[in-house]
């Protein structure tokens, strides 16, 4: 608790210091790769048209286009300038699909702190490509074994290992989920996404955007991207949870959508549990978006309806996944792939001439193997 | 909450740390996950616990992400679920032990989930039903959210806190003030069942813990404490000693020989108390 409440008034602090601010600013421009493009997706809007009937301006935010290939480094540069401001000697971060340790082991290389990830054994298993880059960056990469060995593991390990060194190490913490400041913090580190589409389809188009779309596990790109819109009731705004193998079937990752409130991770929120309060497993072919809770500002922007919340199954993520391939020559991440997934749905709620922003969260490369396995063919990684 | 004088509900718990003191001796805590290895032996392991000398039982809740344990207790955890345990049960284990034990103070030991999920208020009405004398909740901070301190008071029943190292004394205060039965004081910043740290540091704590709540409620000292040494050490300035870790590694050699875990916890459990005095 008083290490959240130092976390909590450092970060009052320092988001309002100029000097920070412009620090961040500089790192976001000269090493993250900011802004990234708005493209508008002119073939998958074809493709639409045809399949839906429905003639809309697709444009996808390019978080892919990102150093480290996903949106995770806007939050890892952010923390890291805290916790240097702290005087942190180590850090520490949990990750599913291996995006976020390795933006938190690529920014720990680049300010010199040894860091080390807690991944669970499943996801070291199925992203080992990304073991390899963040040992590669010089992390340690710790395989977590307990309960269900994915993502929410990693985050109890973790957590573990921070109330133990709690005077030494800052947790950089992945996504807006886990106790406050996190939440809040992730959030506003990732605002930049929103921020910067705001401006770009004002460019684009003369106008705000009717709808924005965004996969939620933990759901940090899709925050970062709402925040933009928030405050403008005419931008509706859709996360899109794993549905696994289908919402009828108990291999899923539809916290919003299947869950109830309840508490994990320190935070109150939708999670999915049963009746005695044990957490569920989740399933997503995506180990990023394979985790039973969800950042509480989701579950409020659910029960106040300003967001709504689609599912997206295995298969139609992969498919989308595809269909961007080859209608945009765009390779989304398989978790980015089900935002894609969720524009026929969304495109259905919309009238002719509207624009979405979709955003492409990160890129497929580390999903070659998953991808290839499920389309039958062989890759050697 | 500590029940006021001639309150219709009065505490087990103080009166254990009570009776410990009148016999020149410190209370001993003892925490065992309910329902490891199973429901059966679980209820034989908590009463063989309570005959051996324990004035106080801590009931783990099985819950499938304890992120506050260490191997241990994890591994009991995991134990536990795989034969059934979870809130439902670890209640019925509670009300086996109570049928069979009238006198063993017993403490719900767990997270926040399973309670959040039934609600504060039923949670602590099925407790006092099993006949619990009190809770700790890891992660449910009472100065954050004081549902739980009140549901739980409603009852009679007394909410347990877990002070750390790093609690600042404004913390203390706010955390004593509703608390009930005993403060349990955290040795370290870490997990359950970590080394034992220096105790001189641990020992200036404990006092400042008891001024800082005005000494209205005895304080237990736990987190690394193993051996019957340690527990007498620890002894030379806490009221009480919990020892968790320790014991659930007797039950789980005992379980991985094949052998029923009941004489060796018994008979370590009469250790421990035996270094109190």
């Amino acid at each position: 608790m008083p290490a959240l409440e130092e976390l909590t008034a450092a970060w009052e602090r320092f988001s309002r210091d100029p000097t920070f601010r412009a620090e961040l600013d500089r790192l976001l421009r000269d090493y993250v790769g900011r802004p990234t493009p708005l493209t508008e997706a002119a073939r998958l809007a074809d493709h639409l048209a045809r399949a839906e009937g429905r003639r809309l301006r697709v444009f996808l935010k390019r978080e892919d286009l990102c150093h480290t290939g996903s949106h995770k480094l806007n939050n890892c540069v952010g923390q890291i300038l805290l916790a240097q401001r702290l005087g942190k000697k180590r850090i520490i971060a949990e990750t599913g699909a291996g995006q976020h340790g390795v933006a938190t082991a690529t920014v720990a290389a680049l300010f010199g702190i040894p860091c080390e990830i807690y991944m669970g054994s499943v996801d070291v298993e199925r992203q080992s490509l990304n073991v390899f880059r963040m040992q590669l960056l010089g992390a340690k990469v710790h395989a977590v074994k307990d309960g269900t060995a994915t993502l929410k593991d990693a985050m109890n390990e973790a957590m573990r290992d921070w109330v133990t060194n709690v005077g030494t190490t800052h947790y950089v913490l992945g996504t807006v989920a886990g106790p406050h400041p996190y939440p809040t913090m992730v959030g506003e580190l990732q605002s930049v996404i929103g921020r910067e589409a705001r401006a770009q389809i004002q460019s684009a188009t003369g106008r705000l955007a009717d709808a924005c779309l965004a996969c939620v596990g933990g759901g940090s790109n899709a925050m970062g991207l709402f925040r933009g819109f928030l405050d403008d009731p005419g931008v509706q705004l859709f996360g899109v949870e794993a549905a696994g193998e289908g919402l009828d079937t108990t291999h899923h990752a539809a916290t919003l959508g299947k869950g109830r409130p309840g508490v994990l991770h320190g935070a109150r929120s939708y999670v999915l549990c049963d009746d005695d309060g044990q957490i569920s497993e989740a399933h997503s072919i995506s180990a990023g978006l394979d985790y039973p809770g969800v950042g509480p500002e989701h579950s409020y922007l659910r029960d106040s309806g300003r967001a709504k919340y689609l599912a997206a199954t295995d298969r139609e993520a992969l498919a989308a996944c595809r269909l961007l391939a080859r209608c945009e020559g765009i390779i989304p991440a398989l978790e980015s792939a089900h935002a894609v997934a969720g524009l026929p749905r969304v495109a259905e709620q919309l009238p002719d001439g509207a624009s979405v922003i979709i955003n492409i969260s990160g890129r497929g490369d580390k999903d070659m193997g998953t991808i290839a396995k499920y389309f039958g063919a062989e890759v050697s990684s | 909450m500590t029940n006021p004088p001639g309150s219709p509900f009065p505490s087990r718990i103080a009166g254990a740390f009570a009776k410990a003191r009148s016999q020149g001796r410190k209370a001993l805590v003892l925490y065992l996950t309910g329902c490891d290895p199973d429901f059966e032996t679980s209820r034989r392991l908590l009463l063989a616990a309570a005959r051996a000398g324990a004035d106080v039982l801590e009931l783990g809740v099985p819950w499938s992400d304890p992120s506050a344990d260490g191997p241990a207790i994890q591994a009991a955890m995991r134990r536990a679920l795989a034969a059934g345990g979870g809130m439902g049960t670890a209640l019925d284990l509670c009300r086996a032990v109570r049928a069979d034990n009238a006198d063993v103070a017993v403490v719900l030991f767990g997270y926040a989930n399973p309670i959040f999920v039934r609600g504060a208020a039923k949670f602590a009405a099925q407790a006092k039903q099993a006949g619990a004398d009190g809770a700790l909740c890891v992660d449910w901070p009472a100065d954050e959210d004081p549902e739980l301190a009140q549901a739980l008071s409603q009852q009679g029943l007394d909410l347990v806190p877990l002070i750390a190292p790093t609690s600042t004394p404004e913390r203390v205060k706010a955390i004593a003030a509703v608390a009930g039965g005993f403060l349990y004081y955290v040795s370290l910043t870490g997990i359950t069942g970590s080394q034992l740290p220096n105790l001189d540091e641990t020992s200036a704590r404990v006092r400042q813990v008891r001024e800082l709540s005005g000494g209205r409620l005895p304080v237990a000292v736990g987190f690394g404490i193993a051996t019957p040494a340690d527990a007498r050490a620890v002894a030379g300035f806490a009221d009480g000693v919990v020892v968790g870790s320790a014991a659930v590694r007797v039950i789980e050699r005992a379980v991985a020989a094949g052998r029923d875990p009941v004489p060796e916890l018994e008979a370590f459990v009469g250790e421990l108390r035996a270094a109190l005095g």
